[in-house]
């Protein structure tokens, strides 16, 4: 708890991540997508993995980001970072708002209530196709460029672009986890009984946590709105919200790099397989959810922490 | 389940509670304490009335529990548990900028909480690899952390080891004389040891109090409680 | 104006009735071993196709599927809570939730691969088809047939549960499963046969809705929102519960499809979240 200097292999890892400039052009598009995923598992990470908050309607902010930064670009400019901006403070709103609601329940309301916003949301935007363009998603903008660099077809400055904001979050969710805020959450996470007991105002918490979740989502749904110049009904889907958690459960939640690891093994992994036949990716992503809820209960990090320990 | 119940705990005294199973023990500090609302009746702390006030709010104002079965967190080391309880107290659990690091005055407060229930050597490690009888002290020094003016134990020995008691008992005995204590327990060892006076719980309601004499001496308690539990 | 309320009403109850038979179930196992299963459509799916099966491939007369619909449903439930569910009854909600979802994804994905991603049909015996006219509004039979069967379903099981031993062993699991088990009560073999009931009647109900919503291997996942809306708005273990809210949720759908087509399914997930919010644990829940 007290050393929160860099390992050496975060910084390796970091490091890493310029390596597809140099080794895989051909795959920057899919790299900025990578990052974008992770940014959004990581948000996911804050209410989940630290406040223990299980949420199946988490693309509502992803998409309501998106759709802010859509709607921004459509109607008024196409500079991005104010766009960030917009959809990161419009989706904490909303964050904070159903978050009064949501850290009243526990259990199955719980789940009923973050898979029913999410709903919600994604029928709202489905009816509203004045403004969202329904089924058909947002289209006819574009987001030409960002600081003065280009969007160009390879993805270089879309992955430069996405790889900064999620280094940027990134080093905003250390710096949570590693406070006495993180601490709390994590207390909140580890017995949620103990926490009024030691005067925890847990609820105030968890709202925070959810708040800031939500604006973390909401810019990497903007993130892909502008890297993409184009808003999908999808982003809002409970497609969406579930593959998140499979991202996030995979690498393992709770330890910061979870969700990035994750996103990383599971878009490789998609594009590489999934071709043809989306379904048969479901079937897979099926079967290893369930080897991982039944053999590796905190993720890929969480194996290899516990055999390092024994190992040591 | 409580009944009807008057309860008056003077300022540093050291009261036990003792009782059947099911006499409402630990019913009676869950009404107290604010995880669990009373039909009628009032809590006072000081004169002031907190009957209204949820749990944190009492933990605030000095009032501090331990649980019957360990209420702690797994993942957590006993210092960064301890040191929770005390950011809490400070009020500073809300900061997410600073890095805990920066916090030297709570954590050094933290280390020395444990150090007075000689559990400092446990610091870095998660409590739930700590021994039972740690996991106890531990359960005493998150209260602790909270500055309490009162302090309720629920079965502090409970399960306890006979070799890992005596530190518990020193814990106990360490326990500042300006703190009122009130604890529930059926090991009549420590019951004896520390209390002053005794309240005897039955059926939701106070049956008798008095001196651990008068109480030992008393032929209603022999027979309903003394008289068939030892140590339970 | 009365002759299109009255007609929506039918449906709605008509459509109420079926989303009963899929979440009575639920309700129940939820209510004792508070086991998130969100693959309990999955268990209806499985009934569906057992049907279409039977019926198109076969040559069953529809009505004689059903009693196999059911008989698939408990079948592959009790596989399911044999081998793996039951390693995860004192897991979170989160690893039962992780798990199940797994289930319906592996399932969706089989019966794509098995059947293909076309909507099934299937034929439904003269008897059934058609229509009575009564005071201006037409009943369809196949509905009537479906409301017959959900109030049967639903009299035996509250007789049953009344009146039966095991009824009791059922309800006193549900109140309080530790004093269940106290009392010398086989809690988990209780369990295993109410799971199985309960996956059973999923079955039936994914036979039964061919003929009103089709089948198709998404039907896991779209009828699962459903299910869950009943169950959570009904209250865990309240089989009165779920056929109030199944009824609510029936009416409400259909009524909102019909007068307001333009919220869509917006209305549902509205009420759901309002009702919810109101009372967190269900109209008729216990805990």
């Amino acid at each position: 708890m007290l050393n929160i200097r860099w390992r050496p292999l975060e910084v390796v890892f970091w490091l890493c991540t310029l390596l597809p400039f140099a080794v895989a052009p051909g795959y920057l598009s899919l790299a900025s997508q990578i990052a974008i995923t992770a940014l959004f598992a990581l948000s996911l990470d804050l209410i989940l993995g630290y406040a223990g908050i299980v949420s199946l309607g988490h693309a509502a902010f992803f998409g309501l980001g998106a759709y802010s930064a859509g709607l921004l670009a459509k109607h008024l400019w196409a500079e991005p970072l104010t766009g960030l901006a917009l959809a990161g403070a419009l989706s904490g709103l909303v964050g904070y708002a159903t978050s009064h609601v949501v850290v009243r329940f526990r259990h199955l309301a719980l789940i009923m209530l973050t898979l029913g916003f999410g709903l919600l949301l994604h029928e709202a935007a489905n009816s509203a196709s004045a403004l969202t363009g329904g089924a058909d998603g947002l289209q006819g903008f574009r987001v030409p460029s960002v600081l003065g660099f280009r969007f160009d077809l390879y993805g270089t400055t879309a992955y430069g672009y996405a790889l900064a904001v999620l280094f940027a979050c990134f080093l905003i969710s250390r710096r949570i986890i590693h406070s006495p805020f993180g601490l709390a959450l994590r207390g909140i996470r580890e017995n949620a009984t103990r926490m009024p007991a030691i005067g925890a105002p847990s609820r105030a918490h968890l709202r925070k946590a959810y708040t800031l979740a939500a604006v973390m989502a909401g810019i990497a749904g903007a993130l892909l709105t502008h890297t993409t110049s184009t808003v999908s009904l999808e982003v809002l889907s409970f497609g969406r919200s579930a593959d998140v958690l499979v991202i996030l459960i995979l690498g393992g939640a709770g330890r910061l790099y979870g969700g990035i690891l994750g996103a990383i093994l599971y878009m490789v992994a998609r594009d590489q397989f999934s071709g043809a036949n989306p379904q048969y990716w479901y079937f897979w992503i099926g079967l290893l959810l369930i080897a991982v809820v039944m053999f590796l209960p905190n993720g890929i990090l969480g194996g290899l922490a516990r055999f390092s320990r024994r190992a040591a | 389940m409580a009944q009807a119940l008057d309860l008056e705990l003077p300022a540093g005294a050291r009261y036990a509670l003792i009782g059947p199973n099911g006499a409402g023990k630990t019913t009676l500090i869950n009404l107290v304490t604010g995880m669990l609302a009373p039909d009628g009746g009032s809590v006072l702390l000081d004169g002031e009335d907190i009957t209204a006030l949820p749990a944190e709010a009492r933990v605030k104002r000095g009032l501090a529990r331990t649980f019957q079965i360990n209420a702690l967190f797994p993942q957590l080391t006993a210092l960064e548990s301890v040191a929770l309880a005390v950011l809490e107290r400070d009020g500073h659990a809300h900061n997410w900028w600073r890095g805990l690091p920066r916090f030297g005055a709570q954590l050094d407060e933290a280390q020395a909480i444990l150090e007075s229930l000689r559990l400092e050597s446990q610091g870095n490690r998660l409590t739930r690899e700590l021994a039972y009888g740690e996991q106890r002290l531990l359960e005493i020094a998150l209260a602790l952390a909270t500055r309490p003016r009162v302090l309720l134990l629920d079965e502090p020995a409970a399960g306890v080891p006979r070799d890992e008691t005596a530190r518990l008992f020193a814990a106990i005995a360490g326990l500042s004389r300006e703190l009122t204590v009130l604890f529930i327990e059926h090991d009549m060892e420590v019951v004896f040891r520390f209390a002053s006076r005794i309240l005897v719980m039955v059926g939701g309601r106070i049956l008798v109090q008095g001196t651990p004499e008068e109480i030992a001496r008393d032929p209603i308690v022999r027979e309903v409680y003394l008289g068939r539990a030892r140590h339970a | 104006m009365l002759s299109s309320l009255a007609g929506v009403l039918f449906d709605g109850f008509a459509y109420g009735m079926l989303l009963f038979l899929l979440s009575v179930g639920l309700t129940v196992t939820l209510g004792m071993m508070n086991f998130v299963n969100l693959a309990h459509c999955s268990f209806a799916m499985v009934g569906g196709y057992a049907t279409v099966t039977l019926v198109n491939k076969l040559g069953w007369p529809f009505l004689a599927t059903l009693p196999f619909a059911f008989l698939t449903g408990s079948l592959v439930s009790i596989a399911l809570e044999r081998t793996l569910y039951r390693r995860l009854y004192q897991a979170s909600d989160l690893d039962q939730c992780l798990l199940t979802i797994g289930i319906v994804f592996v399932s969706v994905a089989a019966f794509a691969w098995l059947y293909s991603t076309e909507q099934q049909s299937t034929r439904v015996p003269e008897a059934l088809r058609g229509s009575t006219q009564w005071m201006g509004v037409s009943f369809g039979a196949y509905r009537l047939f479906l409301i017959a069967t959900g109030l049967a379903v639903a009299a035996i099981l509250i007789l049953g549960l009344e009146r039966t031993r095991f009824g009791a062993r059922v309800r006193a699991a549900v109140d309080n499963q530790r004093m269940a088990r106290g009392l010398g009560i086989d809690v988990d073999r209780t369990f295993m046969i109410t799971f199985a009931l309960g996956g059973g009647l999923a079955g039936l109900g994914g036979a039964l809705a061919i003929e009103i919503v089709g089948l198709d291997p998404t039907f896991a996942l779209a009828y699962l929102v459903y299910v869950l809306i009943v169950v959570a708005v009904g209250g865990l273990g309240s089989i009165g519960g779920s056929f109030a809210a199944a009824l609510l949720l029936g009416i409400s759908d259909m009524a909102g499809k019909y007068y307001v087509p333009w919220l869509g399914a917006f209305l549902i997930y509205l009420v759901m979240v309002a009702l919810l919010m109101w009372r967190p644990l269900g109209l008729f829940g216990k805990r």
